[in-house]
């Protein structure tokens, strides 16, 4: 049985790693593009994002002061048991997101859309987000912070099957683009593209891949993973760097993350993991203890299963679909 | 990695900002300021100029540098203010009240994200003597919450919230910022979308378009979306 106390105060430390602590996957890939980068311009804002991070670290305050709409990624062990059931976990999630603001402190960004009515907390009406998924066989839960900011570098389209992979990059172009420009989607990015499912599941898919991979991780399937590789190259390509100067520093790493769709359509959506990806996972065991760590692992073989089955394979404990 | 800043200038300077600083910034200098510095965005610009509202402070004792800012802070149960990052919001959308504002405030500097058109500085920022610095990344937020020493004052906190608050902060070598904009109305930001331009056409080429267009799309890629 976990206790709601755990859950709440694990929360409350996410909250503060994912708004202070850079991942490190995410700052060697940023270490990287400074040393690359043939852009003046370019290359100064790497160097001062990389001082920032530093003095995010060493004064314990916030990376940057939007500290984006925190949110949760809740991945339940089939076997885990909270004390009150998940009620009392997504009061504990609330709770720590409120307390958190308060303590660390983050802005308070969250307001009613058209009252604007602030609750200076962060909680609200739908606010903070809590996505769920399973993983069988487990007692543990993993609770994930994600605080993502950026009110541009995101975008949706319905493609057709005709437009094919030249349509993909076309939009991924578009989308970069346009909001590359004056540097608007903060990048260099983690660039997460859903593809398939229905809007809604395409729009979550492209927002996991981007919140949820870490930098370097390429999707199980090698067809998508050189696609990946391939649509990554493609933005650094456009000639555009950090804050939109002339540089090539666009894209950290693309994810990609597909759905079966419509067998007319192909619809896809675009976000951007800001200059400031934040992002914390602990993982809270049955018996209370908790490791913390930077890599979600929220795309489990379980979670990308494909078939009407899913089976364990009692010999070697590996799960097949 | 190749040290490829020696060819830009970096100043530190004191606020209130002179004239002749201002004529002397270059596009892409970096910048760091010591001394006052206020916030405002769109809540205090409504009040002040669309409801008339006195200024709170008298704009001569804070500085002419107005930053584009809400800062992740909290106020303490003392009443004092815990100050964690500052990070600047995005300009573009408050070019409209800036001609009363320069008017009321005496503001010669404004402090933002991403700019604005180079045609809203020549119409808004170019006949007051005023020039446009952004700040980096843009996520800087935890370097430039190093940069203030102290909240001198937070007006209007009750009515507002924190985030559109009149924040006063004194500030210690606080930056870097760059020069966006200079007297003539120049605009960094632009100068690097026209050399980006220049390559789009060839990152299209062979690219089919789309089976299906979206109402209102422009194919223009040099257009900008503020
Ligand atoms: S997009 Fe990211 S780095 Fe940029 S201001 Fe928002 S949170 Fe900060």
């Amino acid at each position: 049985m976990i206790s709601t106390q755990t859950l709440q105060n694990v929360a409350e430390e996410l909250m503060a790693k994912a708004a202070i602590e850079i991942p490190d996957d995410y700052l060697a890939g940023v270490k990287g593009m400074a040393e690359t980068e043939e852009g003046d311009l370019s290359a100064f804002v790497l160097r001062a994002m990389l001082e920032n991070y530093e003095a995010a670290k060493e004064d314990r305050r916030a990376m940057c002061a939007d500290t984006g709409v925190p949110r949760w990624f809740v991945k339940l062990g089939n076997e885990a048991r909270i004390e009150g059931g998940p009620v009392a976990l997504e009061a504990a999630l609330r709770r720590a997101t409120a307390s958190a603001t308060h303590e660390i402190p983050l802005r308070p960004n969250r307001v009613h859309p058209l009252w604007r009515t602030d609750h200076n907390n962060n909680v609200g009406l739908n606010a903070p987000e809590i996505d769920y998924s399973f993983e069988p066989e487990a007692n543990w839960i993993d609770l994930t912070a994600v605080h993502k900011g950026g009110l541009f570098g995101t975008d949706y389209r319905m493609l057709f099957p005709g437009d094919g992979i030249d349509g993909i990059k076309r939009f991924l172009l578009d989308t970069l683009i346009a909001f590359g420009k004056r540097g608007l989607a903060c990048q260099p990015a983690i660039v997460g593209i859903g593809l398939g499912g229905s809007k809604d599941t395409c729009m979550v898919l492209g927002k996991q891949a981007a919140c949820l991979r870490t930098v370097g991780n390429r999707n199980p399937d090698p067809r998508i993973a050189a696609l990946e590789m391939e649509l990554k190259d493609l933005g650094n390509s456009i000639g555009m760097g950090a804050m939109g100067f002339v540089g090539s520093s666009m894209v950290i790493d693309c994810h990609i993350e597909a759905g079966f769709t419509h067998t007319g359509g192909m619809p896809m959506s675009v976000h951007a993991f800001c200059l400031s990806s934040r992002r914390a996972t602990a993982r809270v065991h049955a018996d209370g203890g908790i490791d913390y760590r930077t890599d979600p692992k929220w795309f489990t073989p379980y979670m990308r299963r494909e078939t009407v089955e899913w089976q364990t394979d009692p010999a070697s404990g590996a799960r097949s679909a | 990695m190749a040290d490829r800043s020696s060819k830009r200038r970096t100043l530190r300077l004191k606020t209130p900002i002179s004239a002749e600083d201002i004529a002397d910034f270059r596009l892409g200098d970096v910048v760091y300021l010591d001394g006052l510095i206020y916030t405002g965005r769109e809540g205090v610009y409504k009040r002040v100029v669309d409801e008339g509202a006195e200024l709170p402070v008298d704009p001569a004792q804070v500085g002419n540098v107005n930053f584009h800012c809400s800062p992740a802070a909290a106020v303490r149960e003392d009443g004092s203010y815990n100050v964690g990052a500052v990070t600047a919001t995005a300009s573009f959308r408050f070019a409209k009240w800036l001609d009363r504002w320069f008017e009321i405030s005496g503001c010669k500097v404004i402090i933002g994200k991403g700019g604005m058109t180079s045609e809203a500085y020549r119409k808004h920022l170019v006949p007051q003597g005023a020039v446009y610095l952004t700040t980096v990344g843009y996520g800087t937020g935890a370097l430039l919450g190093r940069g203030i020493k102290r909240v001198v004052a937070a007006h209007w906190l009750e009515d507002l919230g924190i985030a559109q608050a009149m924040w006063v902060f004194e500030v210690e070598n606080f930056g870097p910022f760059l020069v966006e904009s200079d007297l003539q109305g120049n605009s960094l930001f632009e100068r690097a979308n026209a050399e980006v331009a220049k390559n789009l056409d060839a990152l299209y080429e062979g690219l089919k378009p789309p089976v299906m267009s979206r109402y209102g799309e422009t194919d223009d890629r040099k257009d900008e979306l503020i």
